[in-house]
Parts: structure tokens; C-alpha cells; sequence
């Protein structure tokens, strides 16, 4: 991102469902109240919508026509991957900035655990070795890391433990109960290295932002967050690997670093909180590691030494993430970095918020700063 | 016909590859402009985009790179194989492939273990390449 866009956008509304199992409505349901909800936070209505952005929501066009979104200057599907929330918001700011749309909702529903979403089987290239599913490409990350650096499973405890104390302060997190490192050790594997409890919480639910250019985002209800800047690395080498296997996104997320401070004129000792995509624990040490804020190979001794905990200096998730909250492709984290610059989180609320920084390892990697 | 693991969907860049495994061979395509070897097939070379393309016959050698242990069944065709193993190799000549390592218990597993491949018949069209231990493993 150009020095062009920092602060130009803003998100000035967020929504969203209870997460769980809904069969009653599905993810156009879904889609459809977190939308309504994101309008009353930003005291707007659905006629002051001009774009629309639709994530996971199968088609667009029944969308909108669901919701009487009438002649749309803008609207934009993407590939229903969580690697698409945070560029979603990019996309939706740098429409705004040009001039393409006046105010965007962006609307993501789903609803996974009612229609029995099996993340892995089906017809792959690797399935005649048996190898599938998103965690086991993590695990296999997991495992190189481990062997690369001494890293060990309990380290991945502790940024599961810490995400899910963080979940017990959330009414709207999924999994509440707080476990210990035994615990976490004791949970059964899935694909070892990794355990159930370094997996996220498949299950119905909607996200919705909206977003407006910051000359118009003054006047509205909330306080405006600032899109200040952003980032992103797609990183296409050995994805039939669904691994960039040298690096473990290591280059990707550097050349994110380097440029997302300089965008939003943020540096990253002003930076107050984290919300970084933890689809699988292991995620959550790549991201550390990648945008600097431990040295390369020393995530796992990083995270058990509690950094990432409330009150500490890079409270992490503090929602629940996807790990306690629910797996919400991103949706979830960026709106909860909305409610933190915004100061509304009650107890988990991190003191003094001005800064939240959003980071995404994966495939297509991004980093978005958001500032009151 | 029992085979109850997932079948490789043959498609025109892959088919050569299969059709040497069940000949015995371990081939993967190379670049003729700049030496580049590369897997899964394709029509022109991932590194500097040419397209004069050869099949190169491997040694079958390599090491491990990093590797996983499924305790969850995706396929039926492997819920009986319960926990089942798959690495990531290293070749030799530079590629990477995921296989199983067949004849090391799990727990024996290592990045760097040397491995080289061999060849397990499922259907009369389909012979699968994993890979054994190169040299016995620490007991």
C-alpha cells in the first residue's frame, strides 16, 4: 500500500451473529443479521449502502437482491478462503479512496457445522498417500519447525491456553472453559504434532463492516477506526505443498513488516494488540516470528514466556480468536480490533488502546494496522 | 479389485509420472532451458517459465523433511492403516514429494532420515512410489 491510502478509510460498523449451530437459516441468515447489526452500530441504514463485498455468502447477487440492495455502484466476491477477510477490508478502502463507492458493507456468513463442513478428504492430488486436510499442512509445518528449532508441542499449548483465558472473558466466544498445558497435552491428535486443541472451532455464524472514507466517518455514531495502513505477500511457491517449505512464510510476512509500519506511519512500539489468524496454533508462531516480533526460530520459548497474554505487551487474540471464539476466516478477529480501538471490550478490554495490528499467515498474507 | 485408497485422477501433465511408477521409475519433469526439476507436473517450468520440458528418471533418493502422523481417518481406504504416517521428502536432485515411509515405526521418524523409494501395486494402472529407510534405523 501506497502512503496514499493510511487513514483515508475507516470502519464504522461491526456485527455479528452468535456463533454455533444454527440449522434454522443458513449462511445468507446469517450474512443478512450480522449485516443488520453492523448498520445499527454505525447508525446507518441499508439504503446508505452503495458497494457490497461478499465473502463465503455463495452468490452475491442473491445476496444483495435478498437484502433489496438496490443499483450498487461496487460489489465484489471472493474466494470463500480466510486469506480474503483482511483482503477484503484492503479492497474495500482502496474502492472507497478512489471514489468508486461512498460506503461499503462487507458481509461474510457461514455456516460450516450445520452442513458438516470436512476440512480434508475428498479428491486431492496427495490423497493416494492419505494426506488432506488444512491442519495436517500445518502440522507438517509444526513438525519441521519443531525439529528446526527445539520447538515443542507445550510451547503450541501455550498460545492455545492464553487465546482460550481470553475466550473465558468473551460472552460470545464458543469455548469459555479455561485448560491447562496437561490438558492440552492430553487432548487426543488429529494429525500429531498437532492435538485437538491446537485446532479451531468449526460453526455457524456472520460477520459484517462497514466502511466509509474518514471525511464521512466523523459524523457517524462510533468512533471511526482508521484503516491507517496495510500489507500483503502472496506467496504462490510450493502451494501444492500448501507449504513454502523454506520459510515457512517467513519471507512473505518480512517484506509485510518492512512495509505495513511505513504505510500507516505506525511504528511497532505503538502497536497495543494483536490479532493474528490462528486457524492452528502453529499459525499464531509463523506470524510472530515473520513480522518480527521474536527472532526466527524462537516463537515457542516467546510464547511460553506469557507475552501474548492480557496485561502483557502483545495481548493476542483477546476475543478467543478461531481457536475459542469461533472460526470466523478472520471476520471475527478484525472485528474484534474494531471493539478494541474502540475501548468496548469490558473485561478483556487491553488499557489504553490505540492500535490493534491484524496479521494473516497464510497463502496470501496481510497485515492491516487499525487506529482510533 | 479391493484397493480402497483414493485413486490418483490422471490428467495430461501427470500422466508420465504415473505411467513410470508403474514401470519402476521415480521420473519427474526437468527443464531443458535452466535445469529446474519440479513436481507436480505442468506445463512449462515454475522457475523460469520455459517450455521445452524432458522427463528425467530420479535415483529415488532422499531425506526427510518434515513429516506428520494421521490419527484421523479422511479416507476409509486408510482408517484400517490407523496411525499412518505422511513425510515430505527431499529428493536428491532437489524436488520435494509427499509419500508414506513404509518399513520405521513412527516414532522413529527424523528430519534427515535418508530414504529411497519403492513401489507398492495397488490396481493394474496405479503403482504408488513411498519410501523405506535408506540404511537401518537407530533402534
Amino acid at each position: 500500500m501506497t502512503k496514499e491510502l493510511r487513514d483515508k478509510t475507516c470502519i464504522v460498523g461491526v456485527g455479528n451473529t452468535q456463533y454455533g449451530s444454527f440449522p434454522e437459516t443458513d449462511s445468507y441468515g446469517l450474512g443478512a443479521e450480522a449485516l443488520r447489526k453492523a448498520l445499527d452500530d454505525a447508525g446507518l441504514s441499508i439504503r446508505d449502502i452503495d458497494g457490497v463485498i461478499v465473502n463465503r455468502i455463495p452468490s452475491y447477487e442473491r445476496f444483495a437482491e435478498m437484502v433489496g440492495l438496490g443499483h450498487q455502484r461496487f460489489s465484489l466476491q471472493l474466494q470463500a478462503a480466510g486469506r480474503m477477510s483482511g483482503v477484503s477490508v484492503m479492497m474495500a478502502a482502496a474502492a472507497l479512496h478512489t471514489g468508486q463507492a461512498d460506503c461499503i458493507a462487507l458481509v461474510y456468513g457461514n455456516n460450516g457445522r450445520s452442513v458438516r463442513e470436512y476440512y480434508g478428504g475428498g479428491d486431492g492430488a496427495w490423497g493416494p498417500w492419505g494426506f488432506t486436510s488444512p491442519g495436517a499442512r500445518h502440522a507438517m509445518m509444526a513438525r519441521r519447525h519443531m525439529e528446526l528449532y527445539g520447538t515443542t508441542s507445550e510451547q503450541l499449548g501455550h498460545i492455545g491456553k492464553t487465546i482460550r483465558d481470553h475466550a473465558a472473558l468473551n460472552p460470545d466466544a464458543v469455548m469459555r472453559k479455561p485448560y491447562t498445558i496437561e490438558e492440552h497435552q492430553a487432548s487426543r491428535y488429529i494429525c500429531e504434532p498437532l492435538h485437538l486443541l491446537d485446532y479451531c472451532l468449526i460453526n455457524d455464524g456472520g460477520v459484517a463492516l462497514i466502511m466509509t472514507r474518514a471525511d464521512r466517518a466523523k459524523d457517524l455514531k462510533k468512533t471511526p477506526v482508521y484503516v491507517s495502513g496495510f500489507a500483503r505477500n502472496d506467496t504462490y511457491a510450493m502451494s501444492s505443498f500448501y507449504t513454502p517449505v523454506d520459510d515457512l512464510w517467513y519471507e512473505g510476512l518480512q517484506d509485510i513488516a518492512a512495509r505495513v509500519y511505513p504505510a500507516a506511519g505506525i511504528s511497532r512500539d505503538e502497536v497495543d494488540g494483536l490479532m493474528i489468524y490462528d486457524n492452528f496454533t502453529p499459525t499464531v508462531l509463523f506470524s510472530l516470528e515473520g513480522m518480527g516480533f521474536c527472532p526466527r526460530g524462537e516463537g515457542g520459548p516467546f510464547v511460553a514466556e506469557g507475552h501474548l497474554g492480557l496485561g502483557q505487551r502483545w495481548p493476542t487474540n483477546t476475543s478467543g480468536g478461531h481457536l475459542s471464539e469461533s472460526y470466523m476466516q478472520g471476520w471475527a478477529l478484525i472485528v474484534e480490533a474494531v471493539r478494541q480501538v474502540r475501548r468496548e471490550c469490558g473485561s478483556r478490554q487491553i488499557t489504553n488502546c490505540n492500535v490493534v495490528q491484524y496479521i494473516a499467515a497464510t497463502p496470501v498474507s496481510a497485515s492491516i494496522l487499525f487506529r482510533r | 479389485m479391493d484397493y480402497k485408497k483414493p485413486i490418483p485422477a490422471l490428467d495430461n501433465w501427470n500422466r508420465p509420472f504415473w505411467a513410470a511408477a508403474r514401470e519402476g521409475a521415480l521420473k519427474m519433469q526437468g527443464c531443458k532451458s535452466c535445469g529446474h526439476l519440479f513436481y507436480p507436473p505442468g506445463p512449462v517450468c515454475p522457475c523460469c517459465f520455459s517450455d521445452v520440458l524432458e522427463w528425467r528418471t530420479l535415483s529415488g533418493r532422499g531425506t526427510v523433511e518434515s513429516w506428520v502422523v494421521f490419527h484421523q481417518a479422511y479416507y476409509k481406504g486408510f482408517s484400517d492403516e490407523l496411525p499412518y504416517n505422511v513425510a515430505m521428502v527431499r529428493l536428491e536432485e532437489g524436488a520435494y514429494l509427499f509419500t508414506n515411509l513404509v518399513g520405521i515405526p513412527n516414532d522413529k521418524i527424523r528430519r534427515g532420515l535418508p530414504v529411497e523409494v519403492i513401489f507398492e501395486k495397488a490396481t493394474e494402472e496405479i503403482t504408488i512410489p513411498k519410501f523405506r529407510p535408506a540404511e537401518p534405523a537407530e533402534a
